[in-house]
């Protein structure tokens, strides 16, 4: 009953703004008043309401930064993220300073040279001399910035020197993050889509994954085969032989991927840890290694100035170095409950907007003691 | 020459299959304007989910219906809305609306030709344009619901049905739909590059086409070289969706099966779709700043400032434009030195798009300013353009990007230049030559009440997303209620929300005037706005071959406006020069 009070509402103020309207171009036709005449009346009201505009518009932009400066993110929790923000704060800088004289001077020259029908405009058709100012003074402003961006840009890409970085993959899927840590011997192991399944569920190519998996895959074809046996329905046993297919096919592929992979990245699995939590050991050189399962992800975690897409058949990697801990960040913005997060950032199907993955920053003692009690790969596999 | 040949007509060809120009484009604008009403219900409808996650809406229910149990959003839906609002409002709305529309009603109206070079090939392109419309439209109402993975349709999410159940047949859909609209913007951008070469009335030189002409060239230029590149992008997604290809796909798990590609690459189709992706915005843009050239001309009585300047800014945004379109993909993780290239190119691009934005405000500084509601639009034009482009340069620093990149600060950037800046130019352009398309004026009051609702709420709905965006807030987000570090911001989305709401029903009084003027507004005289152009020396009622006698030459540049010694503030350009007086 609302709903059609309501629309009955709407209706009934259209044709109201519409009979409104009409009296106007009705009066407007008595005085012999055409619709493409432009009154100096209509230039006066509209050049006022312009220079208003321009008023409140730049107003509405201090009253917003004022109000909601203290809800844009903390101060950087990393080393490169320092730079950024200065970069940022420099642009910004920038481009507000542009936005400030270029937008009154629009709004004011629209009201200071409101039509009147007395008066003629000039005919000043270009200058040469202006143009090649204002087109030198924003390229040579565009190339510094330009040269400074690039500067930053190229250091945060640095990949020269990573001997000393803690090297973590963080798996990407839909619609979980997994961390995986390249354990004691800092060599993160191969990986392969084709090994996902059951406690593997990043695919680590290793050993004690194949050994079990294979054994996995042995039991369910035994089974399957007695299955065959006994089954009288032609249709239902054309469906079990497909999966007994299936079955043998997946074995094979298992044995052709472990004997293709070099053997020290396989050694190398055994020891790396798999988690549901992001732990970093401050104020040290991370490499975050990506990996997707299905689609594209993004890991993004802003706190930290960092974002990396995760590219099914594709490696790619962040290098950072995280300076604030979780307590010290706490401290910092006043919030008991704060937590570093990961997110993705990158469409992925109905759950994406919450992916979520908890990052914890901790001294270097807290972090290899949270570290040493988690279960190592080879071990969950028995 | 004017003479079409005498041929009977109906019903039908005369308003349904023409090969007029001028019908071809009132076709092209209603049909734009369909999906533009349709794209700007979806925004206030996730626009709602937004403010209010999760809460159960009655109008979810009845609009929705099985995509909304309980009144309250499906996820899925929430990234159907996004995608397809993004889709008809790039292409269908801001592309052939916009393009469409207008080089289709004044190119051989203002260079003094009949029609197109082809009037067959231009029923085409519309038609084509319809039979595209139709499925994307039709796309909606399947079961497993419409494309969602975004208007950029990135595979694998894209290529695998298992991924979303919109990349079913909905994707499948979408993709056809997309074909056929790019073979219309072909037909139709081979057409106006060709009758702007060629059919040029005696006296035109291409140094005194009107700047719309040379905006509407060089636009049709760009389309030509990228949208089969596009084409290109959506035929191997096709195969990898359809017949078992690995273009964009490797080593995938989905569902818990591993499907057998091997070595392809999704970031393949992002290089070919954005290879189109970029210099498809600046299709949109350029055709509204061509047509906010001639109206803030003409509207301040003054020639435009700096003609050559702004000839100039349009081929060196054209030409930059395809050099640029990495910078959509800074963290994908491409080599590092593919991102300083292109922050590189994309900071030159602010160059010309600078110059242009000073050239307007210097053509209103002594001016004489006729304030129409087309002149507003166009000021709000100026206006949103240097915003949106300013907040570009931060974007563009690849550096700056990795942490604003898909987040709001990016849906602010581009509401404002496309949403805003480029939606002016299309409506500027509509108030303008309304006259010229219908024979009657539009009511100036209601423009005016159109006009400023519509700049306050847009700008009261993109502008905080900038806020939105440094605070980390993802885009494509169903709800942002479920991460803590985000609820501070809802007090911001909701504003955003209410300001989103009030500008689309302020839209409604633009429909009202547009519809109630074609049957019931003032008659026309041939020149309301005292311009130059040669459109405005056809008769107002329209006819065939558009001059009923010889067509006019043309003997000056279109912007003598206020020219020292002249009779008028105007000499329209097929007025001779009089004796002892220099051309421009």
């Amino acid at each position: 009953m609302t709903e059609l009070l309501i629309l009955v509402a709407i209706v009934v103020a259209v044709i109201a703004i519409g009979q409104v309207v009409r009296i106007f171009e009705l009066a407007n036709k008595i005085k012999g008043i055409k619709e493409s005449d432009i009154t100096d009346k209509d230039n006066d009201t509209q050049g006022k309401l312009l220079l208003t505009f321009g008023i409140l518009f730049m107003a509405s932009f201090f009253i917003m930064t004022a109000k909601w400066n203290h809800l844009l993110l903390p101060v950087s929790a990393s080393e490169h993220g320092v730079d950024i923000d200065f970069l940022m704060s420099i642009s910004m800088g920038l481009i507000i300073v542009v936005f400030l004289i270029t937008q009154p001077v629009l709004f004011y020259l629209s009201y200071r040279y409101r039509g009147r029908k007395d008066r003629t405009a000039s005919f000043i058709s270009h200058n040469d001399k202006v143009e090649i100012i204002w087109t030198a003074v924003p390229a040579i402003v565009l190339t510094v910035l330009i040269v400074y961006g690039l500067q930053t840009w190229s250091n945060i890409m640095d990949r020269s020197d990573l001997k000393d970085a803690v090297v973590i993959e963080v798996y990407g899927q839909q619609f979980n993050w997994t961390v995986r840590y390249a354990g004691e011997d800092n060599n993160l192991g191969a990986s392969n889509v084709r090994f996902v399944g059951g406690i593997n569920t990043v695919g680590v190519v290793s050993e004690s994954a194949y050994t079990k998996q294979t054994a996995d895959i042995e039991k369910n074809i035994a089974n399957t085969k007695i299955q065959i046996a006994e089954e009288l329905n032609a249709n239902k046993r054309v469906k079990k032989e497909a999966r007994l297919a299936k079955m043998e096919a997946k074995k094979n592929t298992l044995s052709s991927l472990i004997s293709r992979t070099p053997k020290d990245l396989i050694a190398a699995a055994e020891d790396d840890i798999v988690v549901k939590e992001l732990h970093l050991p401050v104020n040290k050189s991370i490499q975050l290694k990506f990996r997707s399962q299905d689609v594209i992800h993004s890991a993004y975690m802003p706190h930290f100035r960092v974002q990396m897409n995760c590219v099914p058949g594709m490696n790619t990697d962040f290098v950072f170095k995280p300076t604030i801990t979780t307590e010290e960040m706490r401290i910092e913005t006043g919030n008991e409950a704060f937590e570093y997060v990961l997110l993705c950032n990158k469409i992925c199907g109905a759950a994406h907007y919450n992916m979520q993955l908890k990052v914890i920053v901790e001294s270097e003692e807290d972090y290899n003691n949270w570290l040493s009690e988690q279960t190592v790969f080879a071990a969950s596999n028995n | 020459m004017s003479e079409h040949g005498h041929h009977e007509e109906n019903f039908f060809s005369k308003y349904v299959f023409s090969t007029d120009h001028k019908m071809i484009a009132k076709q092209f604008l209603l049909t734009g304007m369909t999906m533009g009403v349709i794209a700007m219900i979806m925004s206030v409808l996730f626009r709602i989910q937004l403010a209010n996650p999760g809460e159960p809406n009655a109008l979810f229910e009845f609009l929705l219906g099985d995509w909304a149990e309980g009144g309250v959003m499906d996820p899925n839906m929430y990234l159907a809305l996004v995608t397809i609002h993004g889709t008809l409002m790039v292409f269908f709305v801001l592309t052939a609306g916009l393009s469409g529309t207008f080089s289709n009603l004044l190119i051989p109206l203002q260079i003094g030709a009949v029609d197109m070079a082809s009037g067959f090939l231009n029923a085409l392109s519309y038609w084509f344009f319809f039979i595209s419309s139709v499925i994307m439209l039709i796309s909606l109402g399947i079961e497993t619901g419409p494309a969602s993975g975004g208007w950029t349709i990135y595979p694998p999410l894209s290529a695998l049905p298992q991924a979303m159940p919109g990349s079913g047949l909905g994707m499948t859909l979408w993709l056809i739909s997309m074909t056929l609209f790019v073979t219309s913007s072909l037909l139709g951008g081979l057409n106006y590059v060709v009758t702007i070469l060629n059919l040029r009335t005696e006296g035109l030189s291409m140094t005194r086409l009107p700047l719309t002409m040379w905006a509407f060239f060089i636009t049709a230029i760009l389309g030509i070289l990228s949208f089969p590149v596009l084409v290109s992008a959506v035929l191997l997604l096709i195969f990898d969706r359809s017949f078992g290809t690995s273009f964009y796909l490797s080593d995938i798990m989905i569902q818990g099966e591993v499907l057998s590609n091997v070595g392809g690459s999704p970031i393949l189709y992002e290089h070919l779709f954005w290879f189109l992706g970029h210099p498809e915005v600046y299709i949109v843009i350029l055709p509204a700043l061509g047509i906010t050239s001639e109206i803030i001309s003409t509207n301040s009585r003054k020639p435009i400032f700096g003609y050559r300047a702004m000839v100039g800014s349009i081929m060196g945004i054209a030409f930059l434009s395809f050099i640029v379109w990495a910078h959509h993909m800074f963290i994908t993780g491409m080599s590092p030195f593919l991102g300083s290239v292109f922050t590189f190119t994309t900071l030159l691009i602010a160059i010309p798009s600078a110059v242009k934005a000073f050239n307007y405000i210097t053509t209103l500084w002594k001016g004489n300013l006729q304030f129409t509601p087309a002149m507003l639009f166009s000021i709000g034009l100026v206006s949103t353009f240097i915003t949106g482009g300013l907040t570009g340069i931060i974007l563009g620093d690849s550096a700056l990007d990795i942490n604003v990149h898909d987040t709001y600060f990016v849906v602010g950037h581009f509401h404002i230049v496309m949403g805003l800046s480029a939606i002016f130019g299309m409506l500027a352009g509509v108030y303008h030559w309304f006259p010229k398309m219908y024979g009657r004026m539009m009511n100036k009051k209601l423009g005016y009440a159109h006009f400023w609702l519509t700049i306050v709420s847009a700008y009261g709905t993109f502008f905080p997303m900038h806020y939105l965006g440094l605070a980390g807030l993802p885009r494509r987000y169903y709800s942002n209620s479920a991460f803590p570090m985000f609820d501070g911001l809802q007090d911001i989305n909701q504003i955003v929300t209410v300001c989103a709401i009030l500008g689309a029903a302020a839209q409604f009084i633009f429909l009202y005037n547009f519809f109630y003027s074609i049957f019931r507004g003032e008659e026309s005289v041939q020149n309301p706005w005292k311009s130059n152009t040669l459109e405005w020396t056809t008769p107002v009622a329209r006819i065939h071959g558009n001059w009923p006698g010889e067509i006019p030459s043309v003997y000056r540049w279109p912007y003598d406006y206020s020219k020292p010694g002249a009779d008028q503030d105007f000499i329209p350009q097929n007025v001779p020069l009089k004796d002892g007086e220099e051309e421009h």
